[in-house]
């Protein structure tokens, strides 16, 4: 009898002791993975990180030269697709955050947004090339910014709304017993006690529209000169690389594998900082 | 005194504008939604008169002669996800019991910023990689080894035979498996996380191991949020772009095998829809364009409605 009953424990024991092996093998799956993504692209990119791509143009096929143009490119779309796409975001968190208890539109919008964080870029792509590209009948940096604005605006809605949920409700007492209106309540106390948290949601957004190619391939497209001129075809890092990786010459190849570095150290210092200026201002508290 | 009022009225007023502001950005998420849809819609109308529902059974795609068809790219599209699952779902599984039960606190941490780092590496990084990397040794020394041993098997085999090019559904798909980790293992954490400690402590005081909580009492109590994780990663995997146009080989033709090369809906967009000529030819695109935005809103909804289901129960229960 009690030999039965410890087979039966030892045999739990093993089954415990195997998938629990196994649940580590997966993590260690996971962290190969990320290592070695990395150290190709260290090992790949490195070597061809001059000061020659930051200072020259794309060349032609078969010569040197180096990303400036698509680098100069990325930064202009980046930087107005945030201009455009954070007021929006931060104005929209805010309806579902502060006046989202009654009505249809504060949770039908909140249940798209966050659909909308997770649909494809390249319909977004689709979407601006049918409204500004096609209307138009040329490509431009323009559309490309518009393409990226629109997946920065559902990243600030939602960690706005959800920055501004944290915020606790007698704060927002306090002020309107002193008699401030609420506008005044949102904008001076609860915008203030959530800042952190919606920079936080920002960097986030940049970091992820700062690698995206699949919307820009037919908006912005893609331009081999000089150009910074937002209403013809712009260069940026993420199209050039994928150009330039999908062509049979070494030196594009090269080329791409030195822009491919520089966009990742890029977005993921930019994920790590998001990260670290979020716990400290938690722990503050 | 009249200014006090005054004042006072000009707060009411500034109230309802700044509500009145809000509210129309709001509503002008909700309108992006109804307007990606209307737009594609209409676009893919030259596509839909020309074809009719045929274009989603047919397998055709002839530039030359005008005749186009969707059932290549969607059927890769669906494939590619389905691998990317079979892999992702075990791994994030094991990803998320290792977090929540079996790491050191201090560890906990790390390895969590570690996995998200993956999420937030281009997708195009994953397509270089993939390409240049990981398919000469999925070529060398993975696909001859499928060959010889999964190829055998009655059946199934065929599925398993092929040329080794490293590139091919097969790839993609484990490339993608790889991408949806990390969004599929997060949200299996942050469920895992919400069991109430009492309910564990009670198991593990019967005498239950670590595993037995983990599958009798930890997966039934979170079981419609893993789930809802788990479409999320789908949703992911169906939309997937620049990874999947590198390795996926962009050939417009059915075959049985996983080692094959074939298409998916983004990456035909991706590859071709720049170099498009004609009404029918673009508008053929944006029809797959609207399949695959459907498709995925339908998976995305569903999980969504998972995760609001779980989080609504516990709402109730504390």
């Amino acid at each position: 009898m009690s030999q039965l009953n410890n087979k039966r424990y030892l045999k739990r024991k093993i089954i415990n002791n195997v998938t629990l092996s196994i649940s580590l093998l997966t993590v260690l799956f996971a962290l190969t993975f990320l290592v070695w993504i990395l150290w190709t692209l260290f090992s790949q990119g490195l070597s061809h990180l001059g000061l020659d791509v930051f200072t020259k143009m794309t060349p032609p096929p078969g010569s040197s030269g180096g990303l400036l143009n698509a680098i100069v490119g990325s930064l202009y779309m980046v930087l107005i697709a945030t201009f455009i796409g954070t007021p929006i975001g931060v104005l929209a968190g805010t309806y579902l955050a502060e006046y989202g208890k009654s009505g249809w539109l504060a949770p039908t919008t909140r249940f798209i947004n966050d659909i909308l964080l997770s649909a494809p870029s390249i319909v977004i792509g689709l979407f601006v090339y049918e409204v500004a590209v096609n209307s138009v009948g040329h490509f431009s940096g323009w559309a490309g910014a518009l393409a990226l604005s629109l997946i920065v605006i559902p990243v600030v809605v939602r960690t706005t709304e959800n920055m501004m949920q944290l915020v606790p409700s007698t704060l927002r007492e306090a002020a309107a017993a002193l008699g401030a209106p609420y506008w005044k309540v949102i904008v001076n106390v609860v915008y203030r006690s959530a800042r952190t948290g919606i920079m936080t949601g920002l960097l986030l957004a940049v970091a992820r529209i700062s690698g995206e190619t699949a919307p820009l391939l037919f908006t912005a497209l893609n331009n081999q000169f000089w150009s910074a001129d937002m209403s013809k075809p712009i260069a940026s890092l993420a199209v050039v690389i994928f150009q330039f990786a999908m062509s049979p010459y070494e030196d594009w190849q090269h080329l791409a594998w030195a822009g491919a570095l520089l966009i990742t150290l890029f977005v993921l210092t930019l994920n790590i900082l998001a990260r670290t200026i979020f716990r400290s201002s938690q722990s503050q508290n | 005194m009249s200014s006090i009022m005054q004042s006072k009225n000009m707060g009411a007023r500034l109230d309802k504008l700044f509500r009145g502001t809000t509210m129309f950005f709001a509503f002008l998420v909700f309108i992006l939604l109804l307007g990606i849809i209307v737009t594609l819609f209409v676009g893919s109308l030259p596509a839909l008169k020309a074809f009719g529902p045929a274009f989603f059974t047919s397998d055709a795609w002839n530039p030359v002669k005008i005749q186009f068809g969707g059932l290549v790219p969607i059927y890769g599209t669906f494939i590619t996800a389905l691998i990317a699952m079979v892999i992702g779902i075990p791994v994030s599984f094991g990803i998320a019991i290792f977090i929540t039960e079996l790491s050191p606190t201090w560890l906990k941490r790390p390895i969590g910023i570690a996995i998200e780092l993956l999420a937030g590496i281009p997708s195009i990084i994953y397509g270089m990689w993939g390409l240049f990397i990981f398919a000469p040794l999925f070529a060398d020394h993975v696909q001859p080894w499928i060959n010889d041993n999964l190829g055998a098997l009655p059946v199934i085999g065929q599925v398993f035979q092929g040329p080794p090019m490293g590139i091919g559904m097969l790839t993609a798909g484990f490339i993608l498996a790889i991408m949806v980790i990390p969004f599929t293992s997060s949200v299996m954490r942050d469920v895992f996380e919400i069991v109430p400690t009492m309910l564990k402590e009670s198991a593990y005081g019967l005498g239950a191991t670590t595993w037995e909580v983990v599958w009798n009492v930890v997966l039934p109590y979170t079981k419609t949020g893993v789930v809802g994780g788990i479409m999320l990663g789908l949703g992911r995997a169906l939309g997937e772009t620049m990874a999947v146009t590198f390795v996926i080989g962009n050939a417009h033709e059915l075959s049985a095998s996983l080692m094959m090369p074939g298409n998916t809906i983004s990456s035909a967009l991706a590859n071709e829809f720049t170099e498009a000529v004609g009404d029918i030819y673009t508008s053929s695109l944006i029809t797959l364009g609207l399949t695959l935005f459907v498709i995925t809103f339908v998976v995305l909804a569903i999980a969504k409605l998972l995760l609001i289901r779980l989080s609504m129960r516990e709402g109730k229960q504390s």
